[in-house]
């Protein structure tokens, strides 16, 4: 008998997944062969997608960028036996773009499949619940503060005091809020755990739930995420009927249950309190801080907001122990990080590594560089808010802080490739432009800025001679620091990022002399 | 409002009144039930949920998701964040501007399908990607957003 693997995830689906194993279970069916498919996550080895793998003596072979039309072509040879094909690549888990990564977060992906609560358990599922149980509760919260884990969404808080102060504070209800708007350009990796994984989300939810004493979890879930929203509710069902959620759910009479709510197309609901807002039923505008969520957040009160790679964290750190979880790292970046490679890259997918590999090993290595076969021009790191990067850079470690030093930022990890067909005095616009169309409206130098950013750089872009140039530049430089020290969040505080490391490090892109720019 | 709209919101009503922090849901609800969100049922969804009408359409004009119109028979949704940029989806829009005389936030002329700008679809590492009737597809050139088009009835004018 033969078996199958082929992801359920929705990009290896949209392109073409689905229809692929259709065929495979068509054409099994007319050739009368026994075979057994099974729809899994996705390993996030996305330029291979749809891969198929197989179960051979050695371990999974794979088939990569199988069409419905190669179906049969790759049922005539000897699949089990790792039979040889146009379309292989081996042994999956010896590709050197996975052997070298450090699945930590992602162990399951491409593994297990999405829904299979026997294949989560089989695979270290609720370990790390079945440890906090035995711990109390302020023992737990030592263990994450230990661990040194730091908020993934991007601004990269230390965890363990956010739930040392959720924890401390007093109230009748407090809540956990899962952040799951992961609206950044090249960014995917929240995607693919809720959808390849989402038991390891509800097991960390729940153990924060333990650790900091709130009985009600909510996932925010972008609506552009449609098939992670259906693959929750339904993890989530089952969870419930296994007693995993619900009044008792370790067995020390806790309860703790979760609700997903869907988004509704505004990127500034990433921001935490925009995304409190929204769950509770109104516009998306910013609070001022203080207050602290963790003090009075959701429906006014304590409230531990989390991404949802930082609650996914949680289980591994409680069933391996912080000091484990410590050995990967570097400086004050501890654990591993998902980094996400996109746009124009010849291998884009998810990489799982201790923070401190460089840019140019994750663009190259990894990426191969750009799909186009053309230099690397830029990488845009950390979503629209993250500055463009110049290949003079990519020797930059990825750390929170050497990042930080040279006027980047790590961000949700994502990394957006290009080559000198993107024109960085248009994406500098873009920049603003997106500002614009996002901005919540509760502070001028946003809402205002970035619309008069727009106009600046068309005119910066237009300017007929240096002079005028000039003009605009210092229009646009005054502009940007406005927005970066004025701003109430970081949209319009860091929109200023892209716009300003593109004219710092691509002047001609502007129309700006070099020496121009060196002044 | 048709009898069957009618008592298709009544029900949403009861069912979301009490549910905490509800506007969003009702509406989403609301919208999938109905295609958009009418605005004869605005002063009903401010009295269930209790707040004022002035709340229930700041809400609705916030979020880009909502519409108070019926939408077109085909919605097409192109990415024009970063990752696609970087992997040509500017020329994709401008094949739809050509092709179909449709532009961002506009409708062919015949009304049947509608073009909107999303900004990321999570496919960034299948650039560039779209959503057509709200299925996702990636990696699109120019050549298969035409096949999509043709077998959604959108044949090419040029």
């Amino acid at each position: 008998m033969l078996t199958l693997y082929i992801p359920m995830d929705s990009v290896a689906c949209a392109v073409g997944a689905d229809g692929v194993a259709a065929e495979f279970a068509a054409e099994a069916e007319r050739r009368k062969l026994d075979i057994t498919i099974v729809r899994t996550s996705s390993r996030g080895l996305f330029w291979l997608e749809p891969l198929v793998e197989v179960d051979t003596a050695q371990g999974r072979a794979g088939y990569r960028e199988v069409s419905p039309d190669q179906v049969a072509s790759l049922l005539d040879v000897d699949l089990a036996a790792n039979g040889d094909h146009l379309l292989s690549v081996g042994l999956v888990e010896q590709l050197p773009y996975l052997k070298t990564q450090q699945r930590l977060l992602f162990a399951r992906a491409g593994i297990t499949s999405p829904l299979s609560l026997e294949h989560y358990l089989a695979h270290g599922g609720y370990q790390g619940l079945q440890h906090a149980a035995r711990l109390s509760h302020d023992e737990i919260v030592a263990e994450v503060l230990e661990s040194g884990l730091r908020g993934r969404g991007g601004a990269a808080f230390p965890a363990g005091i956010k739930w040392r102060t959720v924890r401390q504070a007093q109230a009748e209800q407090k809540y956990v809020v899962c952040n799951a708007d992961e609206g950044d350009s090249g960014s995917f990796a929240d995607r693919m755990l809720m959808e390849g994984d989402p038991f390891l989300l509800i097991e960390g939810m729940t153990i924060a739930g333990l650790a900091v004493g709130a009985s009600r979890g909510y996932i925010y879930v972008r609506s552009e995420y449609a098939p992670a929203i259906a693959v929750l509710r339904e993890a989530i069902d089952i969870a419930r009927t296994h007693g995993y959620l619900g009044e008792d759910v370790a067995h020390g009479g806790h309860e703790f249950d979760i609700e997903v709510r869907e988004g509704a197309g505004a990127y500034i609901c990433g921001e935490e309190t925009s995304l409190l807002e929204s769950v509770e039923g109104r516009r998306g505008t910013v609070r001022a801080k203080p207050p602290l969520p963790a003090l009075q957040g959701l429906f006014g009160q304590p409230t531990l907001v989390h991404n949802v790679l930082s609650l996914a964290s949680v289980p591994l750190i409680l069933s391996r122990g912080a000091s484990w979880y410590r050995n990967f790292g570097m400086g004050r970046s501890l654990g591993t990080m998902a980094f996400q490679l996109a746009g124009n890259v010849r291998r884009g997918g998810l990489v799982e590594r201790a923070f401190g590999l460089t840019l140019r090993e994750l663009v190259f290595d990894y990426g191969g560089g750009t799909a186009s076969g053309k230099p690397v021009k830029a990488v845009q790191l950390g979503g629209p808010l993250g500055a463009w990067i110049p290949p003079s850079q990519f020797d930059t470690p990825l750390d929170y802080e050497a990042l930080a030093a040279i006027g980047a930022m790590l961000g949700h990890g994502g990394a957006v490739l290009c080559d000198d067909s993107l024109h960085l005095g248009q994406m500098a616009r873009f920049a603003m432009q997106f500002c614009a169309e996002e901005s919540c409206g509760k502070c001028t130098p946003c809402r205002i800025g970035s619309t008069r950013g727009v106009e600046v750089i068309e005119r910066l872009l237009a300017a007929p001679d240096s002079a005028e140039r000039e003009c605009q530049r210092a229009l646009l430089d005054d502009l940007c620091d406005t927005m970066q020290y004025g701003s109430l969040c970081a949209l319009g505080g860091m929109t200023p990022f892209p716009v300003q490391s593109a004219m710092r490090h691509f002047p001609a892109d502007f129309g700006l002399d070099t020496q121009e720019q060196a002044r | 409002m048709n009898a069957q709209q009618q008592d298709t919101l009544q029900q949403l009503l009861q069912q979301y009144r009490d549910l905490p922090g509800g506007l969003l849901p009702l509406l989403h609800a609301v919208q999938d039930a109905l295609g958009h969100i009418p605005a004869e049922s605005i002063p009903a969804i401010a009295r269930a949920m209790n707040q004022s009408q002035a709340e229930v359409h700041g809400v609705i004009g916030f979020y880009h998701d909502f519409r108070t119109t019926p939408p077109a028979a085909h919605s097409l949704r192109l990415c024009r964040a970063e990752a696609c940029q970087s992997m040509g989806s500017e020329a994709l829009a401008a094949q739809l501007r050509t092709q179909l005389g449709v532009d961002d936030h506009g409708h062919t002329a015949d009304g049947q399908l509608e073009l909107r700008p999303v900004y990321c679809l999570g496919a960034c590492a299948c650039a560039p990607a779209l959503q057509l009737d709200g299925q996702l597809h990636a990696r699109v050139t120019p050549e298969k957003l035409s096949a999509l088009l043709a077998a959604c009835g959108k044949e090419a004018k040029c």
